[in-house]
């Protein structure tokens, strides 16, 4: 219990671990959906403090590792010229297309700005008449509202020198994605806590119904984490499989209505290929066609973009709960924070950065045999 | 990129046509748009993302989680330089500043 003093609550922490420990007779397999979940864990060392027969699996919850290699080169051509400022989120710096990142596109002179909001961009594009501004619109379902926002706002204001760069994702395709896969392990979900901020719960009771899995709505603090847990396997062990909301102070059943409607208004339903992957159906959002003339894709013409990914890096079987980071042969050596091969190595939300910062390089058990999920 | 920050309100005005909020992040002000959580008023806490308020809070968990945060470094991560996070990560000196563009 080295990390448990560590904790806010201490005691309280104890308590839920102690609950748990008397709760589980049977090995369970629990998947956690949210990067930011995936780091607090490794942090904390919860899935050290949880029973042996609770194995926690990290799901595909990181953006920045999930956007596919052949959008990020799309924003690495589109950044590299000269009438465009292209803006982006911090996070997406060094996440590696094919041979360079925006880092180094910013480096041989592309604009590549930073930016808090997506209408900071917009502000840029209004600061900035004669160029194009464009903005890298990547993430969940927490991060596509403001980006709807800015899009409809550019639209009000009339600003035309203003586009995203889509390449959203939802949640409940993937854990579909993920139940219908054959070789599917997981038992129970830990669905992300900001996500259903916005989307409410709505979503959920189908899928758990129909795959009998139980999913618990789950904050990434480590207390509610445990929470999450305590209440999952409380589940499992009662043969239940229901929608439950361990994270009521900042999710409502029903969500954030006008966020909703917005999504609905800016965005329509898409295909969508996640990195490392392959396609979802029904998994992402695109501009639908009446913002169109916003779609930086369709404005700088990007759609033949060829990619190739680095045959060593496995983040595929990584997202996909089917391979743990240190049993990468590349982990550690040939990839590392400072040279990353895949997404899940650059960013701070991704399963193999999160195992190299915490130094989970000492357990490295056979590699269990990698099939595909989807 | 994924976190959302509980955050106070110190103020409110329409800019453009669009109601926005100076919110403090223990410290840190930001400019947040209100457009989602329309009815928010001075003083009242919301969670946070990439500059919109997407859901209240109460204090008491507000105040928690902000400690919780700053404690583990993440309101750096979040409100931090993002070039010299960067830089730092691959290793190489930051490059020239936002401001030096502007
Ligand atoms: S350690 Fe590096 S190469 Fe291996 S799966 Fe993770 S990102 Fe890919």
């Amino acid at each position: 219990m080295k990390y448990i003093d560590e904790f806010q609550n201490p005691d309280l922490a104890r308590r839920l671990l102690d609950e748990i420990h008397a709760t589980v007779t049977r090995p369970w397999a629990l998947m956690e959906v949210c990067g930011g979940q995936t780091h607090s864990i490794i942090r904390h060392g919860i899935d050290q403090l949880l029973p042996e027969q609770v194995e926690l699996i990290h799901g595909p919850g990181c953006p920045v590792c999930v956007t596919p290699l052949e959008v990020i080169d799309k924003a690495l051509e589109i950044a590299s010229r000269p009438e465009v400022i292209f803006c982006s989120f911090g996070d997406m710096l060094r996440v590696p297309g094919t041979g360079r990142d925006l880092f180094r596109v910013r480096g041989e002179g592309g604009d590549v700005r930073v930016v808090y909001s997506p209408l900071d961009a917009l502000t840029i594009a209004r600061q900035n008449p004669d160029r194009q501004v464009v903005f890298f619109g990547i993430g969940f379902e927490t991060t596509a509202p403001p980006n709807a926002m800015t899009v409809y706002q550019a639209r009000r204001l009339g600003v035309r020198n203003f586009s995203l760069l889509v390449s959203h994702v939802r949640v409940p395709p993937a854990i579909e994605a993920i139940m219908q896969s054959p070789s599917c392990r997981v038992q129970a979900f830990l669905a992300a806590g900001h996500v259903c901020s916005v989307m409410g719960v709505d979503e959920y009771p189908e899928l758990a119904e129909r795959h009998r899995v139980p999913i618990v709505v789950t904050g990434f603090e480590p207390l509610d984490i445990l929470e999450g847990v305590r209440r999952t396997v409380a589940q499992l062990e009662r043969g239940e499989h229901t929608v439950d909301n361990a994270y009521p102070r900042a999710v409502r059943p029903e969500g954030n209505q006008a966020a909703k409607a917005m999504l609905e208004d800016v965005f329509e339903v898409t295909d969508r290929s996640w990195r490392g992957i392959g396609m979802i159906p029904g998994s992402g959002w695109r501009l639908s066609p009446k913002y169109r003339e916003y779609d930086a894709e369709h404005r700088f013409s990007v759609e033949d973009i060829r990619t190739s990914e680095p045959a060593e890096c496995r983040s595929g079987e990584v997202l996909q709960g089917l391979l743990k980071p240190h049993e990468c042969e590349a982990f550690g050596t040939l990839c590392t924070p400072r040279t990353p091969l895949g997404a899940t190595m650059v960013s701070s939300e991704g399963a193999c950065a999160a195992y190299y910062l915490y130094r989970r390089l000492d357990i490295s058990p056979a590699p269990r045999e990698a099939t595909s999920v989807v | 990129m994924c976190l959302a920050v509980p955050g106070r309100v110190v103020k409110i005005e329409e800019r453009d046509g669009t109601r926005m909020a100076d919110v403090d992040f223990g410290g840190v002000v930001k400019e947040v748009c209100l457009e989602y959580l329309p009815d928010l008023q001075v003083g009242e806490y919301a969670v946070v993302h990439v500059g919109f308020a997407l859901q209240r809070l109460d204090e008491e968990s507000a105040r928690q989680t902000l400690e919780l945060f700053e404690s583990l470094g993440m309101l750096q991560e979040e409100f931090g330089d993002p070039w010299e996070l960067a830089a730092e990560a691959g290793g190489t000196p930051p490059p020239k500043r936002e401001e030096a563009r502007k």
